[in-house]
């Protein structure tokens, strides 16, 4: 009996230890970035180099960083699910995909943004995008596969295999495109310098990354959550849920 | 054993789940009391399964196909053996074109001459009439008995009726629901 | 009637049954190998003939258009046996999956692989590339390719059960050959300059070790999920 019910109680009890962190996660990442942004965008002091346009890297910087969080975090969730056949971090793993690829997505278009003051193009092969670009196509791909299975179990699972195959790959297309890059180009302008970066610059952006963490945290909750009522929709406590209002 | 049910009720996914090549929902698949999961390749050696679709390749010939079929499974047969077979089976004078050349029942029997030449102990079949003559099924059906007699177990899903050929037959029928 | 067959018999039968049905319809050799050629073949016409320029971008030609036409028999190397539901009965063997697997990726390699190396000193003719760099091209092909296969075997698996998976396919497995295309190219470019391109090479060599062994695995646990 307990086996039978063991699922449903898992599944419950996932959702609702997403609304429970839900709140947490929304407050800080609102608070962080808005803390953040007014920060970096008005109060900080301009670089002496780049004057204003230099204030991208408050939103760039932190979605780069989350990019690359996102997508081990998703990995982790695919080596649980299949590890453990838990079909809970099945969805997880499909929960943080579209969000690690928005978050990939916003770091390429800021990028170039940035790029065009700097280097006076759009697009330039440096390695930081490259690399960037190619985590987008990693992304795509495993939302393009989960996506065209009709059994989404299966897709699931597919997608879970496709993430980890991707999590190798990934330090060593990074490594390979940084060292292309190096080959190629010689000297590319460095971006910026952590070390030499103003601390009145560091600390808004700092914030900024706990805020952009927060948030693809929030949104990959509220997206699990939505996933866990759709596979248990037929399930008594989703009837609950939603009698309940 | 004989599962029933109309079409869409799950038979053929009741047999994938039993064979190991789907997962449950819940609940496990117990062989000789262990989990199939835990030692697959063991639960293999003791399993033979022919689908719907028969795992018989349609460029090969009748004769490639038992071999191959034959070393893939660790089993090993005599070259006039395996021809007398299919000649039992009606393919005699075909044992050496392509199987895409062969009418739909002639292929099924290219995949059931598998049936003589293991000696797995449980026998997994999904609709294995299918596409036969009636000679064609009563060689199968006296070869199911001479199996059983041996103390094997065959898990088949047909729409025949079954109940006056086997003595010790079972049923299971399933229901469709959403 | 049980003969404990070795692992090893496995292998062969399942590569030796892959090579007889290639070499039935032989097309599927020499298709991809056409492919390779006329791809090679249209960059002069689109960038011109000049054997400076063409000497400049043969190593990127000749390894792209690899990739490529690898691609073209990839998602053959599971679909038939997919189909017709031998890939059922191979897991339904008592041997280990990854095994059967390993030997279709071999079987992959020979028939779409080996004839690239072979040709490779007609492409480097054509593409003006300078004699000492030969040998850089040979040995990349040589080291590459299989890995191309296992790395594609992966998106084949993956894909075998869907409708329309070819195209699919090729967008998860293209990103995964940029290392393979970057250390590749750039030992012929370094063999050109007539450096020590040995270190491209193990690390190349290195990728291939790794694939050998967690490929299979990978390959294996994907076609489980598209039978299912």
């Amino acid at each position: 009996m307990w086996k039978w019910l063991h699922p449903y109680a898992k599944a419950e009890r996932a959702y609702q230890l997403c609304n429970t962190l839900l709140p947490y996660f929304a407050v800080v990442s609102v608070l962080c970035i808005v803390v953040g942004w007014v920060w970096g965008l008005a109060y900080a002091p301009a670089d002496y180099q780049q004057k204003d346009s230099y204030r991208i890297i408050f939103i760039h910087v932190p979605s780069a960083i989350l990019s690359m969080g996102a997508y081990s975090s998703m990995a982790i969730a695919a080596i649980i699910a299949l590890v453990w056949q838990l079909r809970n971090a099945e969805l997880a793993v499909i929960a943080i995909a579209p969000v690690g690829a928005a978050m990939t997505a916003i770091a390429l278009i800021t990028g170039s943004a940035w790029g065009k003051p700097m280097w006076g193009a759009w697009w330039v092969w440096d390695a930081r995008l490259t690399s960037e670009l190619i985590l987008l196509f990693l992304y795509l791909g495993v939302l393009s596969l989960f996506h065209a299975f009709e059994d989404k179990k299966a897709g699931g699972k597919a997608a879970c295999i496709l993430a980890i195959v991707g999590v190798v790959n990934l330090p060593i297309i990074h490594f390979s495109v940084e060292w292309w890059n190096t080959l190629h180009q010689g000297a590319t302008i460095t971006k910026f310098d952590t070390s030499a970066i103003d601390p009145s610059m560091l600390w808004p952006l700092l914030i900024n990354i706990l805020g952009f963490a927060a948030l693809v945290g929030a949104l990959s909750l509220i997206r699990l959550k939505n996933e866990i009522v759709q596979v248990e929709k037929h399930r008594p406590w989703v009837r609950q849920l939603v009698s309940r209002g | 054993m004989q599962i029933e049910g109309p079409n869409g009720a799950g038979k053929t996914s009741l047999l994938r789940i039993i064979a190991g090549f789907s997962q449950p929902d819940d609940g496990n698949v117990l062989f000789n009391m262990r989990n199939i999961k835990e030692d697959y390749d063991g639960y293999a050696q003791s399993l033979l399964f022919i689908g719907h679709k028969t795992g018989v390749n349609q460029q090969l010939t009748a004769y490639e196909n038992v071999t191959h079929w034959l070393s893939v499974h660790g089993y090993t047969s005599t070259e006039s053996e395996i021809y007398s077979l299919l000649g039992k089976l009606g393919l005699v004078g075909l044992e050496d074109v392509p199987v895409r050349t062969l009418s739909a029942g002639q292929q099924r029997r290219v995949a059931l001459v598998r049936l003589w030449l293991n000696d797995a102990k449980l026998w997994i079949l999904d609709e294995p009439f299918t596409a036969l003559d009636k000679k064609g099924v009563a060689m199968l059906q006296s070869r199911f008995q001479q199996h059983l007699d041996k103390g094997g177990a065959i898990l088949l899903t047909t729409h025949q009726d079954l109940t006056d050929t086997f003595a010790s037959l079972q049923t299971l029928a399933l229901e469709y629901r959403h | 009637m049980h003969v404990s067959n070795s692992y090893w018999t496995l292998f062969c039968t399942v590569y030796k049954k892959d090579l007889t049905l290639a070499f039935r319809q032989r097309a599927e050799i020499v298709n991809p190998l056409l492919f390779f050629l006329i791809v090679i073949t249209l960059f002069p016409l689109a960038i011109g003939p000049e054997p400076g320029l063409l000497a400049r971008m043969a190593p990127g030609i000749i390894w792209v258009a690899a990739l490529l036409s690898t691609m073209l028999g990839l998602d053959k190397i599971f679909r038939d046996d997919y189909m017709d539901g031998s890939l059922e009965q191979l897991i339904a063997s008592p041997y280990p999956l990854s095994l059967a697997v390993l030997a279709k990726v071999a079987a992959h390699w020979t028939t779409a692989g080996l004839p690239m190396v072979i040709m490779a000193p007609v492409f480097a003719l054509l593409m003006n590339l300078e004699s000492q760099a030969l040998g850089a091209t040979l040995l990349t092909l040589l080291i590459g390719t299989p890995l191309l296969s296992f790395i594609g075997a992966i998106g084949a698996g993956l894909t075998v059960g869907l409708q329309k998976g070819g195209i699919l396919m090729s967008l998860l497995v293209l990103p995964l050959y940029i290392p393979v295309l970057i250390f590749a190219t750039s030992a012929i470019d370094t063999s050109i300059m007539s450096l020590a391109y040995s270190g491209q090479l193990a690390i190349l060599g290195a990728m291939l070790a790794v694939a050998f062994v967690a490929a299979p695995i990978a390959i294996s646990s994907a076609l489980r999920v598209s039978v299912s």
